[in-house]
């Protein structure tokens, strides 16, 4: 019985430690003062992390749509709605499958992999060594990474929509002959610039916020073998998807009562 | 690889980003850039406004020449208080002009049609937050159903 307590206690503030690490960490990359050097790296991790994710989020997104478009023509037409397959494939989009898709694929592709790549410069001692070269690994190797993500899955999740609403309105007009002025006349009607864009930026904005920061921390505070590692790996996409999810409800509860 | 292809990588990424992002609002958003010639607002009451929502449109003649802003209830009289953002690029209405509350097909949106008054020498246009008077409430089916049963009762007691 005492054994229980004391191991719920052990949990919790093992749990609260990990917390104020990570929000230290956090702290330390956003208020590093950026100079030419730092925006050099971030422009490369923009290219390890956005350029590189950028075929899977496409081809995603594509099919994505397509199901999408194909699955809401079967329903709506049985009502004679067929016209509104626009307006429901935009605004699913915009306002969730984009952000959330984009981000757990990005959790999946990036995320692992900078957890993967910090967790074994950890293991092999680069980041001991650049602290005894008085270089600090949080500007050099957490600041970059944690920007870079930040950028990009924004626009991965732009990318993601506009193709998967362009891969509806193939399936919608191309294949099931939707009038096209209907499909996109009615969509535009619907859609507005700051309810569903501009929100849709917001969820995205703060799902790479997570997935990076839990990614990050899981890299750099892994145990440093090769057990550790995949651990953290798993931890990391795992952890991950699961605060995107949970963030989604939350912010949609805020966003659209 | 190179540091000007890696530059060259990112630049396009960072374009394209910015490309969607017009597209989507453009595209999928209808939204237009020159629209900017001002508006100004119109204010109505309604006994009933249905399921009129905010955004809805405003028609004259099936164009659209204003939005719905805001709707609120006249705590003295218990009646709904519609204000609508007109564009002003199609000009100001005479005060003669009526408004009803119409749907689009049998179960489509609800929407506000305009019909412009006819215009005499001591008639004025309406202006920036003026009133409409003659409006017309949106039809609710089930009041309709009601009346209908209540004039077959009528009839078959006759």
């Amino acid at each position: 019985m005492i054994n229980q307590i004391q191991r719920i206690g052990e949990r919790s503030v093992n749990f609260v430690t990990q917390l104020g690490v990570a929000g230290l960490m956090l702290m330390s990359a956003l208020f590093s003062k950026p100079n030419w050097k730092f925006l050099r790296l971030v422009g490369r991790q923009v290219h390890n992390l956005g350029v590189l994710s950028l075929p899977i989020i496409l081809v995603a997104g594509l099919f994505i749509g397509m199901v999408l478009g194909l699955q809401g023509y079967n329903v709506l037409v049985s009502y004679g709605a067929e016209q509104s397959l626009g307006t429901m494939v935009a605004l699913s989009l915009l306002r969730e499958l984009g952000p959330v898709v984009t981000a757990l694929l990005f959790a999946g592709r990036a995320g692992s992999a900078l957890t993967a790549e910090v967790g074994l410069m950890k293991a092999t001692e680069q980041i001991s060594s650049m602290e005894m070269m008085a270089v600090d690994p949080f500007k050099r190797i957490i600041a970059p990474r944690f920007w870079a993500g930040v950028l990009s899955m924004p626009v991965l999740a732009f990318m993601f929509s506009l193709i998967a609403i362009w891969g509806g309105s193939f399936v919608g007009v191309d294949w099931k002959g939707i009038d096209s002025g209907g499909f996109w006349s009615v969509m535009q009607a619907s859609v507005d610039v700051h309810q569903d864009i501009f929100y849709g930026f917001i969820k995205s904005t703060v799902f790479a916020f997570v997935i990076v920061w839990v990614a990050l921390y899981n890299g750099y505070y892994a145990k440093p073998s090769s057990a550790g590692i995949s651990e953290a790996t798993t931890r990391t996409v795992v952890n991950a998807s699961l605060l995107v999810l949970a963030l989604d409800f939350i912010l949609t509860i805020l966003m659209y009562g | 690889m190179t540091e000007k292809k890696l530059h060259l990588a990112v630049g396009s990424f960072v374009l394209a980003g910015c490309f969607a992002l017009v597209l989507l609002v453009v595209q999928v958003a209808g939204f237009s850039f020159t629209q900017d010639q001002g508006s100004y607002t119109l204010k109505a009451k309604f006994d009933n406004i249905g399921g009129l929502k905010v955004r809805s449109p405003v028609k004259l003649g099936g164009v659209v020449v204003g939005r719905v802003e805001a709707i609120s209830l006249d705590a003295k009289s218990y009646t709904p208080v519609v204000t609508l953002r007109m564009d002003q690029q199609y000009g100001f209405y005479p005060e003669t002009s009526s408004l009803a509350i119409l749907t689009a097909g049998l179960l489509g949106e609800q929407f506000i049609g305009l019909r412009p008054g006819f215009m005499d020498d001591d008639i004025e246009l309406l202006g920036e937050g003026d009133f409409i008077d003659d409006t017309k409430s949106a039809l609710v089916l089930e009041d309709l159903i009601g009346q209908f049963l209540f004039s077959i009762q009528d009839n078959s007691k006759e």
